[in-house]
């Protein structure tokens, strides 16, 4: 942890935030909302690998955590106006209890079927959504009265201090004993068992560490976009841009995942004028990406500055 | 009288679903894996299927051909471009290919699925039935197309198991889904029986395919639902084991068709998914599954 403060890594990372600290200063507001969207989905990817790259469960569900804080937040604050902060705080809590249900099965069931069972939870909640219209605004989407500010610049800092912070919060606990013991019980949870460490202790807890920032992270996107709907936040097609995200930029590695989701992201907009071909494009390029270099953007850079 | 339309009705598309989840559960019991490009194939199938009719303008049955050939392609190219590449890359630590396979395919599934919203639009396609007309049993009237559906469903499924348990290749196959290193030990070429299963599931998916385009259409929109789908059936039923996908299609597509036609087609799929959960807890290993 301590040679950490004076790695590379360390000091690349905080070039990084501090250049991208500046970027309200001098480009346009639509460059500014395509990264706060970024900046989101970053935390998103960062809370997936968490769960996958050191817990070892297969989570294809990342969109129910994200989804239950998300809808939560929203429907607070559209039924009953209570203060944007409230909604938020609440929506992370609710997206706990979520991660809770959704470990209760992982304790049970392993690989596939874990995979399986996340996947259906996603579904139920996407039913959920679609049954109980009055409540949810059903296909079409919730409707949020309040924000937190219509400022473009103000809402890019907020997303960037929100993804920093998140993102030293998860990588601390991945380079701690925590992170360790994880790992070790994710690869060989009977050995991990048998060394004492209390393995559905830490597993329960990478879940709800999972879903509050999952959850924290949906509220404060539903509150950017002032709508919340099953396109944006549900469905499973946005659970497999964060998993993407996070393999593309390096499973097991925390800032990788961000970097992926952000590449993810801005390569989707720079390839908007192919039309409909974009998410092909994206694909075969994450598809390539899984074929040859299979540790991710920084799984790759890492592997090259230890060898050096 | 509704009782006998539920069961009519919920026969084809039980018929379809188990169809469409054999091949599924055949790789996943030989070689361990689960091809999340699934819908994408039976889609890209029954596109085929529609394209060969409306545009190239060829009759029903070249059609159907050809729409089966086509999934037979993808397959192929599932296992060579994606499926092998993984599982013999060294780079992959043998504990995670399980999830890079899954990943591989799944954007591989996307790709195929964006190609075709790409060359063929997002709309639904039907692909024109090869038997029409509707029939009279018992006072309900039945499209014809609903039992042949069922009745090619059944034909495929039966020579699928006389393939496997009668046939030299089917044993070999058989005996690689028991014991992978048993079979090599023996002199039998594993990559070979790979490509014997990729086959043999590429034309299941791509029958099931076509079939789905003759009874409800596809659309791009369908790839996920399907896989889905299949996907569900087979761990209901036990991974790898074909009776238990056969027994499981029929519980979910008369559980759909139930909850269809007595509370409402909106909530068609709530149940099979409850039923799933429920099941996951109480028996982790699917009805039928061998771990």
């Amino acid at each position: 942890m301590a040679n950490f403060f004076t790695s590379r890594l360390f000091f690349i990372s905080l070039a990084c935030v501090a250049v991208a600290a500046t970027l309200p200063l001098y480009v346009s507001g639509y460059i500014l909302g395509l990264l706060t969207v970024a900046f989101y989905f970053g935390v998103f990817a960062m809370a997936w690998d968490l769960l996958f790259g050191f817990a070892g469960e297969v989570n294809f569900g990342p969109t129910f955590l994200i989804g239950t804080g998300a809808y939560t937040a929203g429907i607070l604050n559209n039924q009953y106006g209570w203060s944007v902060y409230v909604c938020i705080l609440l929506g992370a809590l609710a997206s706990v209890v979520a991660g809770f249900v959704l470990a209760l099965p992982a304790l049970r069931v392993r690989g596939p079927y874990f995979g399986l069972t996340t996947l259906v939870a996603v579904l139920m909640l996407q039913n959920f959504v679609v049954v109980f219209a009055d409540l949810t605004g059903g296909e079409i989407g919730l409707t949020i009265p309040d924000v937190i500010t219509i400022n473009a610049g103000a809402n890019y800092w907020i997303a960037l201090g929100f993804m920093t912070i998140s993102a030293a919060i998860l990588y601390g606990l991945s380079q701690s004993p925590v992170g360790l013991v994880l790992q070790a019980s994710g690869q060989d949870p009977v050995q991990a068992g048998a060394l004492g460490f209390n393995i559905v202790k830490h597993k329960l807890a990478a879940f709800i560490v999972s879903a509050f920032f999952s959850g924290l992270s949906g509220a404060l996107l539903v509150f950017y976009f002032g709508t919340a709907s099953v396109g944006t936040v549900v469905d499973v097609a946005v659970g497999v841009n964060v998993i993407v995200s996070a393999v593309l930029g390096g499973r097991r590695t925390v800032l990788g995942a961000a970097l992926g989701a952000i590449f993810l992201i801005v390569a989707g907009e720079f390839l908007r004028p192919t039309g409909e071909l974009a998410t092909f494009i994206v694909s075969a390029v994450a598809l390539l990406v899984v074929l040859f270099f299979p540790g991710g953007f920084l799984g790759a850079a890492l592997s090259r500055e230890a060898r050096s | 009288m509704l009782a006998l339309q539920i069961l009519i009705d919920g026969f084809a598309i039980s018929a379809l679903y188990a169809l469409g989840a054999t091949g599924f559960t055949l790789i996943f019991g030989v070689s361990g894996v689960l091809n999340l490009s699934h819908g994408a194939i039976m889609v890209a199938a029954a596109v085929a299927a529609w394209a060969a009719a409306s545009v190239l303008h060829l009759d029903i049955y070249t059609g159907a051909l050809f729409g089966v050939g086509v999934a037979l392609i993808v397959s192929f190219a599932t296992y060579f471009a994606v499926v092998k590449p993984i599982q013999n890359s060294s780079r992959i630590p043998n504990e995670e290919k399980e999830i890079f396979v899954l990943t591989g395919t799944l954007l591989w599934g996307i790709m195929i699925q964006e190609l075709i919203a790409y060359f063929f639009t997002n709309n639904a396609k039907t692909v024109l039935p090869i038997v029409e007309g509707v029939v009279d049993i018992f006072g309900n009237r039945t499209p014809r197309n609903n039992i042949f559906t069922a009745l090619v469903c059944c034909l495929v499924i039966g020579l699928l198991w006389l393939l496997v348990n009668r046939t030299r290749t089917g044993k070999a196959v058989l005996a690689a889904s028991m014991n992978p290193r048993g079979v090599t030990l023996l002199g039998l070429e594993l990559t070979q029986i790979y490509i014997v299963v990729w086959g043999i599931y590429g034309i299941l998916a791509g029958i099931a395919g076509v079939l789905l385009g003759m009874f409800l259409g596809v659309s791009s929109y369908s790839v996920g639902p399907l896989t889905a789908s299949a996907f569900s059936i087979v761990v209901l039923g036990g991974l790898g084991s074909v009776s238990g996908s056969l027994i499981a299609a029929f519980v979910v597509g008369y559980l759909e068709t139930i909850t269809a036609y007595m509370i409402s087609p909106a909530y068609r799929t709530i149940p099979a998914l409850l039923l799933l959960v429920f099941v996951m807890y109480i028996r982790p290993q699917g009805l039928l599954g061998r771990r």
